[in-house]
């Protein structure tokens, strides 16, 4: 359907003509858009977050701190401490699974690999509600694995496995998993085929070679990859408030009380503003720690 | 590597995306309002009801208005940012793009809350058209990324093939670019308009209650009392989306549209 002219990557030089108003009308929606639906909300968290809150209302204009206090009192460095380790320990497991299972998926040919991606595309989009509640029955005592493990005879009576510590972490790696393979996917599949098959062919064992000669190439994928799931996870609301029990219990879902619930919407920014931050320095230390250079401005699309 | 590895990977990655919704299938046939598996007694009502019960049909149909319009806000404004980025030489097009591709680099509660910041601001908390907007603005990255593989893959020869024949700008957008990108157009409001069709934190929080989506309605029967009709929309949901992407894989290269090369 659309099959190209044979043609080089496009590392190549184009003329790009700058011409009269046209670029300029073209941009206009978007840039009015995205400069009213993401730049300015975010600007108006930041100013919020030094807001006054009035009880009965939302909150009045003013410049406090009391909110960022709140935000970095005891209380909340904690939440944030289990949130980030959360947020690490489902990013690491996901990467073990994602790194292996992408690069053998696109060793495959490219029809065999079709169902698996439709697969992945289909969790990848399934809501968040849906992996809680559909996690929270699998881990259930009543119509979970383990009763089904003990009509089989392979245990002596059903527990619930959930709310726990591992049911947020499972339905955690769940739903950065599909997200993890596709953003690995370009990279991957632009590696040469015979890369692997040359490592052994030169006496490497396959495992050898795939660390020797696969992961270097592919390094600032991975890290790109690791940042994207940890934002990603660190975000979530759903999973930690349905699967977990308050002691796992995120900052999202304190963002999500804070402002729905206790009609607390400063702090409410105050927190975002402090995860934000932090997940930014996170996410830059993961690029710089996996890919082993600083980061770059622009993503790690094309293959090396 | 070797191959009883590779066949157990696969194995393993595929059972753990499909256990939980074999679970939620299984529930969803109880016979009675119980959510057991394996299922006590097999029935079929609980898919009736989601489209008979008012309180289950309405979420659907809010849902689906507000994916196919954010779907096409998103559209409408990756594919002239991408082609203004891949054409021209404009230096603030770059900063545009960057605003339509970080949404997915920030934590998905902290788009929420600025939505709802925002909408609060401008008076407008609950209506149906913030969660359009809102969604719409957030999803764009995915057309936007779709469109830019695209335009990578499109021989820049081509196009001044056509200028050096004399074909004006807009000629060599519609009898060019436009067909050449037209999959990966529809990829990318197919991928916006399923990820609309799901999302939960903006729609809480540019909505809630007021125009319940379904995934809305569906956390608020998680808290306050669970029903296999739950379980029934999930594999519904989940059986959409498989439609979805099987259709785009036949009718388009799903490899390609995802970032792959040409045809091996």
């Amino acid at each position: 359907m659309n099959r190209a002219p044979a043609q080089s990557r496009p590392q190549h030089r184009r003329e790009r003509p700058e011409a009269g108003p046209w670029p300029h009308l073209l941009l206009a929606w978007p840039s009015l858009a995205l400069t009213v639906l993401f730049l300015v909300p975010l600007g108006t968290i930041a100013a919020l977050g030094f807001f006054r809150r009035i009880p009965a209302g939302f909150f009045e204009v003013g410049f406090v701190t009391d909110n960022y206090a709140r935000a970095l009192d005891s209380f909340h460095l904690e939440r944030l401490g289990v949130s980030v380790m959360l947020a690490l320990a489902a990013t690491l497991i996901t990467l073990l699974v994602a790194v292996p299972f992408t690069f053998l998926l696109t060793r495959r040919p490219r029809r065999a690999q079709v169902p698996y991606l439709v697969l992945v595309l289909a969790s990848l989009s399934l809501s968040e509600v849906i992996v809680g509640f559909a996690w929270s029955l699998l881990l259930s005592r009543t119509s979970g694995i383990s009763n089904v493990l003990v009509r089989i005879g392979l245990m002596e009576t059903a527990v619930a496995w959930s709310p726990g510590l591992w049911a947020v972490i499972l339905a955690f790696v769940f739903v950065a998993l599909p997200l993890a393979i596709l953003s690995l996917y370009p990279t991957f599949s632009r590696l040469d085929q015979e890369l692997p098959e040359a490592a052994g062919t030169m006496g490497a064992p396959p495992l050898v070679g795939f660390v020797t000669v696969v992961l270097p190439l592919v390094r600032r994928a991975v890290a790109a990859t690791a940042a994207l799931v940890f934002i990603f996870v660190l975000g979530a609301y759903v999973i930690p408030q349905t699967l977990g029990r308050p002691a796992h219990w995120t900052i999202p879902v304190h963002i999500t009380d804070q402002a729905i619930m206790k009609n607390h919407l400063p702090l409410a920014a105050a927190l975002a503003i402090v995860l934000l931050v932090m997940s930014s320095v996170i996410a830059v230390a993961i690029v710089v720690i996996v890919s082993g250079r600083p980061p770059r401005a622009e993503p790690s699309v094309p293959a090396p | 590597m070797n191959r009883v590895l590779r066949a157990a990977l696969f194995a393993l990655v595929v059972a753990y995306l499909i256990a939980p919704l074999l679970v939620v299938a299984g529930v969803s046939l109880n016979e009675r309002q119980v959510l057991f598996f394996p299922p006590q007694g097999l029935s079929l009502r609980w898919y009736g009801a989601a489209f008979t019960d008012p309180s289950w049909y309405r979420p659907a149909i809010n849902s689906l208005l507000v994916a196919t319009f954010a779907a096409l806000i998103a559209v409408s404004i990756a594919l002239p940012l991408s082609y203004v980025v891949w054409r021209y030489r404009v230096r603030y097009a770059k900063a545009v793009m960057a605003m339509g591709l970080a949404p997915f680099a920030l934590p998905p509660v902290i788009t929420a809350l600025g939505a709802l910041a925002l909408w609060i601001v401008l008076q407008s908390y609950g209506r149906p058209y913030t969660v359009v907007l809102s969604h719409g603005a957030f999803l764009t990255t995915l057309p936007l990324a779709t469109l830019t593989v695209g335009l990578q893959n499109l021989n820049p020869q081509l196009v001044e093939a056509a200028r050096t024949m004399g074909a004006t700008g807009s000629a060599v957008f519609r009898t060019i670019v436009f067909p050449f990108v037209r999959p990966y157009l529809i990829a990318g409001f197919v991928f916006a308009f399923v990820l609309s069709l799901n999302e939960y934190i903006i729609a809480y929080m540019t909505v809630g209650f007021t125009f319940e989506t379904l995934p809305v309605k569906i956390f608020a029967s998680l808290r306050y009392g669970y029903s296999p009709v739950m379980a029934a929309i999930s594999v519904l949901f989940f059986a959409f989306a498989v439609v979805v992407f099987a259709a785009v894989g036949r009718l388009g290269d799903l490899p390609r549209l995802l970032g792959a090369d040409e045809t091996d």
